[in-house]
Order: C-alpha cells, then structure tokens, then sequence
C-alpha cells in the first residue's frame, strides 16, 4: 500500500538529466528533448519540484534561470555534499514526507546513495524521463484548481514561515502582521474537487469526518434545504486558496452544522472560529437556534475545543457522537486581525 | 501556578499589560490551536485530564480562571 502514494515531489539531478552536457566540463548545455514539457506538466498537476545537483551553486543555477525553469524549483540544493541529505533538507523545508518524493538521476551511484539512506525514496534513472508522466504514482487521483497553484502557495508558506521565524513578537502579533483576508461564498460546480479533497483529507480539523460521494456533493450545492460554503484565504504574502469548508443543514426550525472542515495550514489562524462565527451571526440573523454534530475521534479534538471556546455546549451525547448547540444570544464580532467579506452572512 | 501559566501566554498572546482578570478572548483571539495548546499545556504540566465539560470560554477567560479551573481539577490551592 505504501508503493502507491502519489508523488508529491519530484528532485531532479541536472547534468545529464536535466540537460545533455556536464556543467564543469564545460560543454555546451541543451535541455533534453520535452523536459521542458514534463517540467510544466508535473507543475500543472500539483507536484512540486527541486533540484539536487552537484555543481556550483551560482553556475548551476544561472543556467536554470537561462533555461527559463529557475522558477519551477522549490529549494534547489546545489553544493558538493551529499544528496541523500539535500533530499532530507528539502523535505522537511516543505514539511512533506519523503516517501511521497522521487528523485531522478542518470547517476546509478547517486541512485544508490539515496537509496541506502532512504529507502522511501522512489529513483527513477534519467535515462526513462519521457516516461515519467505516464507512472501512476505522479498522475493525482484530481488535478484541482488549488493543486495548480501549489507551487506558488508552498513558495509563499515558506516565506511565512521564515517570517514567523524571526518575528520577535507573540504570535498574536504575527497574527494581525500578516494582514488576512477571508472570503465566504456558496460552493460551487467548479469548487467540488476541492470539496471533495477536504472532506477526504482533512482529519484534525474536521469535526465531523462525514464524506460524501462526488454526486452527493453536487445535489447539495442545490439543495434547498442546505447551505454549502466555502472559505478562501489570502495574506500579504499570497493565496491560501480555499482552505475552509462548512455544510448547514436547514430545517423549519434550526440550523444544523454538518460539516466543519480547516485545512491543517491555515490551524494557528483562527479560521474556524472566524468561520464559525459567520455561522452564529447567519443563525441569529434569521432567529434560527443553532446547533452542530460532532464525532470524536482520537485525532480531531481541536476542533472540539473549538466549538467550546465559541459558547457550543453539549446538548447531547451517544459514544463518540455528540449534539452541540450555541447556548447563547451574542452576536459574536470577527477577529480584529482578520477582515471577512462579505461582513454580513448573505 | 500563576507564574507558568503566565509564562505559556506571554509566547502566545500580547501580555504586556494583561493583569490576571483580563479577558483573554475579548478580542476574539481564539485560534484552535492555541486553545488546544492551552488545553494541552496545563494537563502536561499541571498533571490532570480536563475532561469534556470543563473545556469551555469561561473557565479559561482569564489567568485567575485558569488558576481556578485548574486547581479545582486538582485540589490544589490556587498559589
């Protein structure tokens, strides 16, 4: 089972992979026929790229940005060392485990080096590159909208985390530093895939862990007696993309929150109480009780602290199954830090 | 108690002039995972399980309601 992980990154070797020719020899350097291609399109599927080459860094890299493909490469490493442990470097930067990484080598040597030290690690020899499109491990089961933009939204993960990293403050402060924008609309057609990927992937912030088959989601973007949202964030440092998913069920006399699912990135954000919130403002807005189904599992408790700490308290309690209800009359006000549109639930 | 208690929020929160009465979540700060790491903090270091029921803003609005939700928990003084 653990063969069929998809590919969540592939680290590319350069000289004689990348291109025909070997930088320090001096030879005149040329990309392998379609490289370029396969380069854009593993890009186009959500699966990151690096680089790990033994060269001059600055050489090595000017030659990528001549090639025009600098830009695809999440922390290239480029240094003497070894490459076993740049591959380590570069999966812990993008905080993925490595036995969702490939790394492709003409190299049988560096092949071996990386796999002696890690064995997760799928090589694959340079020599078979036209094939590498065609493996079932780097074609995801859903190419979303989000997954397109991956690489910008890991680029820009990066920068905030090294942000936070030297923010003196507390993270509070960092909070209202970043300056965050949350956008709440009705899901769409075109936002199913993405649904689908939440409620599929997402176990820590998820209270509820209710999936739905792709049909079932669709009839309830129109279903009458459902409202579907989604939530998108941005901050200065870019898109989050939509990281945010919360299913009401309506009925004559109250709301019932199905679904309430957070991407884990977006967990020291205070998304879902500012998404609960939107929520509890909707529900008094239309004089509607509110209440929310939750299901315990060993791994979701935040979430539950969640809804405590925003006035849910338990109405009733079978096993792992519990009934919340918002046990109050306030009309709780957004964050300060974070600005929700629209500001009123439409 | 107090002290260690104060220390975890300084990492976390603007505590510059938070006296122990101050409404932690006035604000609206409530991100899950601070909560959760609250929740966390106080049952590594103060060795109890708070368990379901006690898990609410109330108990925790303040340092002196953490001081006091905690020591309930524990039968211990407050000091």
């Amino acid at each position: 089972m653990e063969d069929e992980k998809k590919i969540k990154c592939v680290v590319w070797d350069l000289d004689d992979t990348l291109w025909e020719g070997t930088l320090l020899a001096g030879d005149a350097l040329v990309l392998k026929e379609g490289i370029r291609e396969i380069i854009q399109e593993l890009d186009r599927r959500g699966i990151l790229q690096s680089v790990a080459s033994k060269n001059n860094h600055d050489e090595a890299f000017a030659e990528l940005q001549a090639f025009g493909l600098d830009e695809y490469f999440l922390c290239p490493r480029i240094h003497w060392g070894s490459k076993a442990n740049s591959i380590r470097e570069i999966g812990d930067a993008m905080n993925l485990g490595l036995d969702t990484f490939a790394f492709v080598d003409d190299r049988a040597s560096e092949r071996g080096e990386v796999n002696f030290h890690l064995p997760e690690v799928l090589t694959l020899d340079a020599a078979g590159y036209r094939e590498i499109l065609s493996l079932k491990r780097m074609n995801p089961v859903f190419v979303t909208e989000d997954a397109a933009r991956r690489r910008a939204m890991y680029r820009d993960e990066m920068e905030r985390n090294a942000a936070e990293a030297e923010f003196s403050g507390s993270s509070e402060a960092f909070l209202q530093s970043l300056g965050m924008r949350l956008r709440i609309a009705a899901v769409t057609e075109a936002d199913l895939r993405r649904v689908e990927e939440l409620t599929l992937r997402t176990s820590q912030m998820n209270a509820t862990g209710y999936t739905y088959s792709f049909e079932e989601l669709r009839a309830l973007i129109h279903s009458e007696d459902h409202i579907f949202l989604t939530a998108e964030l941005s901050d200065r440092f870019g898109d989050y993309g939509k990281i945010g998913l919360a299913l009401l069920e309506r009925t004559a006399d109250r709301y019932v929150i199905k679904l309430l699912i957070l991407s884990c990135r977006v967990m020291t954000r205070g998304i879902g109480s500012t998404l609960l919130i939107h929520i509890i403002r909707r529900s008094l807005n239309d004089g509607k009780p509110l209440f929310a189904e939750f299901l315990e599992t060993e791994r979701n408790r935040a979430m539950y602290v969640t809804y405590k700490f925003m006035g849910f308290e338990e109405k009733t309690k079978d096993g792992k199954k519990i009934l919340l209800a918002y046990a109050s009359d306030i009309k709780r006000e957004y964050p300060a830090y974070i600005q929700v549109s629209p500001a009123e639930p439409l | 108690m107090k002290e260690k208690i104060r220390q975890f929020l300084a990492k976390n929160k603007n505590t510059e002039n938070l006296t122990d009465d101050d409404d932690l979540f006035e604000k609206g700060f409530v991100n899950s995972l601070f909560a959760l790491q609250l929740i966390l903090f106080l049952e590594k270091e103060f060795r109890v399980r708070i368990p379901n029921d006690v898990i609410k803003e109330d108990n925790f609005r303040s340092v002196n309601a953490i001081v006091g939700t905690v020591a309930a928990l524990t039968g211990s003084s407050a000091d």
